[in-house]
């Protein structure tokens, strides 16, 4: 029976009382190595430096925003309406008196938590679902793989725009839409490596004592694509935070009087011509929260890279 | 010959693509929503309406049914009509299309031209002062959102300066051209007005500018890495120890071997352009299938939206296609 | 200028430097050198030692960055090459010295055809019509023995086996009537018995032509076969010159020495082959005074400190050994 070995794999082999820390750092000890060399070398790299600074500068604004923001982001205040940056407002208020530099502030909290839930959700998926149609092949692989190839029959924005407006517009919804179109990106790398994988002799050993395919997986396959993915994902991050901006002002993503800055700029449009201020902070802060992912993003791409690696 | 087995083969394969992009849309807008009716009639139908309506799409057949008769419909050129204005999807899509065609053709022309020299330069020039400007001009391009940039160049050229026209193909007044190819650029050239074209190349500077920088950061960007690629290669050297000129190397010898990845990242990061073709026309009011889409958007107008999705999906695959026929030009050593 | 009795190229004193983040890479150091006209000179030495760097540096084809030819002259047929103008040295690369890489699955360039890379160069330098550069090119590659000549002219490099590939690269090297060819380890990346064809081409034709050649190689069997004259490199200097004969009859130098022991042999019936021991050293800081001394098992007082110069033990074998000095140069060392 499947399900008596696995379980025997899984789960019989352990030793009842472990260290746990000691024991995964005896499991990933190669791993460990491998990852503080990467720090090291990316240490080196001043772009990864430029990157990791503005990232964790905006997980750091995005976290204090409460303790930090001088006002409360949906409170209205009439009095206040579309005043210019300076004195108390720095980045000036919107049509219903708000701080935009408040609404800025946790705005980041939004959108770097529908970056990372993207990338987790189409991460996750997607490395089972390469890794499982890459170990199996044949028909199977055939099958998903084509699946994978008519998702990136549609340029990206389109199809999340689609999903979105299907699945009604809100938030979530936009969330999932943009995870189902970063799926395959994700699928097809890891198939990729688990292809290379497969052939790898601790596959054949693990098969020859009885282990089963989900198993491998599960156990072997996925946790060498890990660091690939973890790479993809933050390159992708970059272009997820883009995306739902981009559905967020064409009115399918966060509803106001969420502080969402794809939101925020979408009304600020209609302020552009005499409170050019409305508009334009938000937009500046998914510039730079972008342009950060993507520098540290190759930045790791590089230093993971082989051939580039000295 | 062997070009020709290979187109042959590409088009065998968009078959099952394009089959597997029109199941996807039908299973988007009939088998997604909570009730396809509803959403088909509009929020504002009554409720025989939506039975109605649900009864004559039949909606009360099993979905492999309605799929078929979707994809018979399809055909036949069947969209399905717009709720917005009850026309047809399609014939709204015609008359969309020769606006977005014109946007996307100039940004193309743009990123061709500026992209793949200023990928050059950078390469030559690598670790210089033009190289690093050039690098950090694509990051910003890949990390543009571009309706922010299209805002900001409305802020400065139009609002500010004043230099430039912020809305639409064509100052209120000007009579479009008499319809050629539907392209204003071209038409108006070949109705021999002057005014009319200066006017619409003045419209269409800002938001074929804003669409295309994304896309010119790619092409710079991989233009770029693959140019240095190939110049470290030992054909180079080569090329070299013969006397070759170091400008021939360059524009002949390397640029048509950097092409060949050049070309696959085009075509691919077409999709961004066609993405970004929504926002932009959005932002410039540009009359297109992309401002289109987001009106419709606003008016949760489905029928619209999926036409729109399956349009430019197809226009996307068939573009691809192109760009493997002009890879299988370039590579003499692709085997099929 | 240019007398009968003077050498076709003549190194003097060459020194190359390349500047890497590890530090200054002295990869030749006073390196001197010199070919006759019609001359088959062979260079040996370990990898890593220079021999590709002095050969690339007679074409001016060391990368600057990160490399630099820093001291020294490289005169041919009387002319110093490295006051020459970049466009006077493409008049002479591939027209009166030529070159031929190791690697002949990379030599050539991917996306064009053997005949157009071929006719590219025979156009360069020749002032010849499309017909008749065709007509040279077709019989540069009977001359290299290439089946179906004409035909292979329309074929992609892939299409081709290595070693037809190298045939290619002798017959475009040599269509222009070069003095001077060198070969860059020609044969290393071919089948052994490619490479006996090979060579066998690549001497016949030079002998034929009067070519002289400066064969690298660090394969003393080839090298022991093929060449007039032989020079030994190690650690970015040339340590030993003398007639083919007499280096393997006679070698002077320890490193010398070492390597021929390290050439397994059938007749000897060696038990076991001889090791120099220890490495290479790094070039980015060399030991002072002979580089060989810290692997050399007969050193003594001067090798750690001073360079030694080159002794005449014989006439014209010439090496740089202090165990050379004589009876004079001992008591010298004594005075110091």
């Amino acid at each position: 029976m499947a399900g008596e070995r696995i379980g025997a794999w899984g789960r019989g082999k352990r030793p009842l009382r472990i260290n746990v820390f000691d024991e995964f750092r005896r499991q990933y000890a190669w791993q460990i190595r491998e990852l503080g060399f990467m720090v090291r070398l990316l240490g080196r790299n001043p772009s990864a430096v430029a990157g990791f600074a503005i990232i964790a500068g905006m997980v750091a604004m995005a976290l204090a925003a409460p303790v930090l923001a001088p006002f409360n982001p949906i409170q209205i205040s009439l009095g206040d309406r579309l005043l210019p940056p300076g004195g108390a407002h720095w980045f000036g208020t919107d049509e219903l008196g708000r701080d935009i530099l408040t609404r800025v502030m946790y705005g980041a909290r939004i959108s770097l938590w529908i970056g990372v839930i993207v990338v987790v959700i189409a991460g996750g998926l997607g490395a089972v679902i390469g890794a499982v149609s890459g170990y199996l092949g044949r028909r199977f692989d055939d099958l998903i793989m084509r699946v994978m190839d008519v998702i990136l029959s549609f340029p990206p924005l389109v199809l999340a725009m689609a999903l979105a407006a299907a699945l009604g517009p809100s938030l979530n919804n936009a969330i999932l839409a943009v995870a189902f179109v970063m799926i395959p990106k994700f699928a097809r790398m890891v198939r990729g490596e688990a292809l290379a994988v497969k052939e790898k002799q601790f596959i054949a050993a693990a098969r020859a004592s009885g282990a089963g395919s989900l198993w491998i997986v599960w156990h072997h396959v996925l946790p060498n694509c890990l660091s690939s993915v973890i790479v993809l994902g933050t390159l992708i991050l970059g272009e997820t935070i883009l995306i739902a901006a981009s559905l967020s002002f064409i009115g399918l993503g966060a509803q106001p009087p969420t502080p969402e800055w794809g939101a925020m700029i979408s009304v600020g449009r209609k302020f552009l011509m005499d409170q050019w201020w409305y508009a334009t902070f938000p937009g500046v802060f998914i510039l730079v929260t972008v342009i950060g992912f993507n520098i540290f993003g190759d930045a790791l791409r590089d230093v993971l890279d082989p051939r580039i690696r000295r | 010959m062997r070009i020709v087995s290979y187109v042959l083969k590409r088009l065998a394969y968009l078959v099952p693509v394009l089959l597997g992009v029109t199941l996807l849309v039908f299973i988007i807008s009939h088998a997604i929503p909570g009730d396809p009716a509803r959403m088909m009639a509009g929020q504002k139908a009554s409720r025989e309406a939506v039975e109605n309506l649900r009864r004559s799409m039949g909606l009360d057949r099993p979905l492999y049914e309605q799929y078929l008769r979707y994809l018979a419909g399809l055909v036949q050129g069947d969209l399905g009509f717009s709720i917005r204005n009850q026309r047809p999807v399609l014939e709204d899509m015609r008359d969309f299309f020769p606006a977005t065609l014109e946007l996307t053709l100039a940004s193309m022309l743009l990123c061709v031209t500026v992209g793949v020299p200023l990928g050059i330069l950078s390469a030559v020039r690598r670790n210089r002062p033009i190289d690093h400007l050039s690098r950090i001009f694509s990051v910003f391009g890949v990390s543009m959102p571009v309706f922010w940039l299209g805002l900001m160049l409305l802020l400065l050229f139009y609002r500010h300066l004043g230099w430039l026209p912020g809305s639409g193909r064509l100052d209120i007044g000007i009579d479009p051209p008499a319809f050629v190819t539907g392209i204003y650029l071209l038409d108006s050239l070949l109705a021999g007005s002057l005014g009319t074209f200066r006017n619409a190349l003045a419209h269409i500077l800002l938001p074929a500018f804003c669409l295309s920088y994304v896309y010119l950061a790619i092409i710079t960007r991989i233009v770029r890495s693959s140019m240095i690629a190939v110049m470290g290669l030992d054909f180079i050297t080569t090329a070299r120890a013969n006397g070759i000129a170091e400008i021939v190397i360059i524009s002949k010898h390397c640029l048509k071997n950097a092409l060949i990845p050049t070309v696959t990242i085009t075509g691919l990061s077409i999709g961004e352009l066609l993405g970004g073709a929504i926002l932009t026309e959005t932002i410039f009011n540009w009359p297109g299938m992309g401002k289109y889409v987001v009106d419709s958007v606003n008016f949760l107008d489905f029928p619209a939206i999926m036409g729109f999705t399956l349009v430019v999906s197809f226009a996307y695959v068939l573009i691809n296609l192109a760009v493997d026929v002009v890879y299988a030009f370039l590579d003499p050593q692709i085997r099929y | 200028m240019s007398g009968p009795n003077e050498p076709l190229l003549e190194v003097r004193d060459l020194a190359v430097q390349f500047f890497t983040y590890q530090g200054t890479v002295r990869a030749l150091e006073g390196v001197s050198l010199s070919v006759a006209r019609g001359e088959i000179m062979g260079l040996v030495g370990e990898t890593g030692c220079g021999k590709s760097v002095l050969a690339r540096s007679v074409l001016r084809l060391i990368a600057d960055p990160p490399g630099k030819i820093t001291a020294g002259a490289i005169r041919f047929k009387g002319r110093d090459l490295l006051t020459l103008s970049r466009r006077e040295m493409r008049r002479i690369r591939g027209n009166e010295i030529s070159m031929i890489f190791q690697e002949p699955m990379s030599s050539l360039n991917p996306v064009f055809t053997v005949g157009s890379q071929m006719l590219e160069v025979v156009a360069l330098h020749q002032a010849v019509g499309r017909e008749e550069g065709r007509r040279i090119c077709v019989e540069m590659l009977r001359q290299v023995k290439m089946p179906d000549a004409e035909q292979v002219l329309a074929k992609y490099p892939h299409e081709l086996s290595g070693g037809m590939r190298q045939r290619v690269m002798i017959a475009m090297e040599l269509s222009c009537r070069p003095d001077l060819l060198l070969a860059d380890e020609p044969t290393t990346a071919l089948d052994v018995t490619v490479q006996a064809q090979v060579l066998a081409i690549l001497e016949g034709l030079t002998r034929q032509r009067g070519v002289a050649v400066l064969f690298i190689s660090h394969d003393l069997g080839v090298i022991a076969q093929l060449c007039d004259r032989v020079a030994v490199m190690y650690a970015g200097g040339i340590i030993e010159t003398a007639p083919a004969g007499a280096i393997f009859a006679a070698p002077r130098h320890p490193y010398t020495r070492g390597l021929l022991h390290a050439i397994p042999r059938i007749a000897a019936r060696q038990e076991s082959l001889a090791v120099i021991p220890g490495s290479v050293p790094s070039l980015v800081d060399p030991p002072p005074g002979c580089r060989f001394h810290p692997r050399c098992a007969e050193r003594f007082f001067p090798c750690d400190r001073v360079v030694p110069p080159f002794y005449e033990p014989a006439p014209g074998h010439r090496v740089a050994c202090h165990l050379h000095a004589g009876e004079e140069g001992r008591r010298s060392w004594e005075r110091s």
